[in-house]
């Protein structure tokens, strides 16, 4: 399922229209997932606070989308542009990467209620596109 | 109209409760414990829900997302491309059909498994639906239910909202054989 250029030309006329909420977007995101998916806590047993928008959570989920900010700027190959991120997370944090689609849909549904209008079924499709291959991009070193 | 799956639907609703006169306990057979808060959610998003509206959407959502769900449509006419299937009435009144019959489960939280036995039946014995795509639908729900209360739906409210889509998706795949 990969990406064709209409894909790539609606995730990135998306992200030009929501990135300047990035970091709301990430920290509501990641929050959500700890939230919805309590097992994906043991991945931050290290952090005092794991509450909704705490400290770390919310420096966190800015963190993530400054990752997916660098994979659309690499989306004509991420598999190559995203390896020193799937080293870390293959090596170093060990996320198993069942786990990416989880924080997916999280995503998605952040972007979903905070965008309604900017997330019809045609927009949502190539988003979803693009989050499998960036999570794919990023178990790229796992073995 | 009576399936095989109908007499399985009224031993499982009976047995549970046998289940509970025998035992004394009156959770006996039941699937899933409830927070008061679940209840809540569950019973005030469904309330705040055009069924009308929220069905047909999901059901075009999944199936422009997720275009391989299109194979159990095929009678459904023009399903071509986004717009065609979002203009297809009998897409529509299928979106209405399936959140109607969800309604079902929001009604029996604590008896969905026996509530969808039957329905169970008819998704694998006649309509063949791989019980994966239940999920891909419960995602697009979720999708579209946040869209209609935007920053209202809070982690909570979705982690309830998500556990009772889980309850209806396994009572749906549970007469699988």
């Amino acid at each position: 399922m990969s990406l064709t250029d209409k894909d790539k030309a609606a995730v990135k006329a998306l992200w030009a229209k929501i990135s300047k909420s990035a970091d709301a977007i990430g920290a509501d995101a990641l929050g959500r997932l700890l939230c919805v998916y309590p097992q994906t806590k043991i991945y931050f047993s290290h952090w005092g606070d794991l509450s909704y928008n705490s400290g770390p959570v919310k420096t966190h989920g800015k963190k993530v989308m400054g990752g997916i900010a660098l994979a659309i700027s690499r989306i004509d190959d991420m598999t190559n542009g995203l390896l020193e991120l799937s080293e870390q997370h293959a090596f170093k944090l060990r996320v198993d990467p069942a786990n990416f689609k989880l924080l997916a849909h999280c995503i998605q549904v952040v972007i979903a209620s905070m965008f309604p209008n900017d997330f019809p079924p045609e927009v949502h499709v190539c988003m979803d596109k693009f989050l499998a291959n960036l999570a794919l991009a990023l178990a790229e070193r796992y073995r | 109209m009576l399936w095989e799956g109908s007499t399985a639907a009224l031993k499982d609703a009976r047995g549970v409760q046998d289940l509970q006169t025998c035992t004394k306990n009156p959770k006996a057979g039941i699937m899933v414990e409830w927070t008061e808060f679940e209840r809540a959610t569950i019973q005030d998003i469904f309330a705040r829900m055009d069924y009308d509206v929220v069905g047909p959407a999901a059901l075009f959502r999944c199936l422009v997302v997720y275009p391989w769900t299109q194979r159990y449509f095929g009678n459904f006419g023009n399903l071509y491309n986004a717009a065609a299937i979002i203009a297809n009435p009998m897409v529509a009144n299928h979106g209405k059909v399936i959140l109607h019959g969800m309604d079902r489960a929001v009604k029996n939280m604590d008896n969905i498994k026996a509530t969808y036995a039957e329905l169970s039946v008819l998704h694998s014995e006649k309509l063949h639906v791989d019980p994966d795509n239940f999920r891909l639908l419960s995602d697009c729900l979720t999708i579209v239910v946040a869209a209609q209360w935007g920053k209202e739906f809070t982690g909570e409210i979705q982690a309830a909202f998500q556990k009772f889509l889980a309850v209806v998706v396994t009572s749906l795949g549970k007469q699988y054989h």
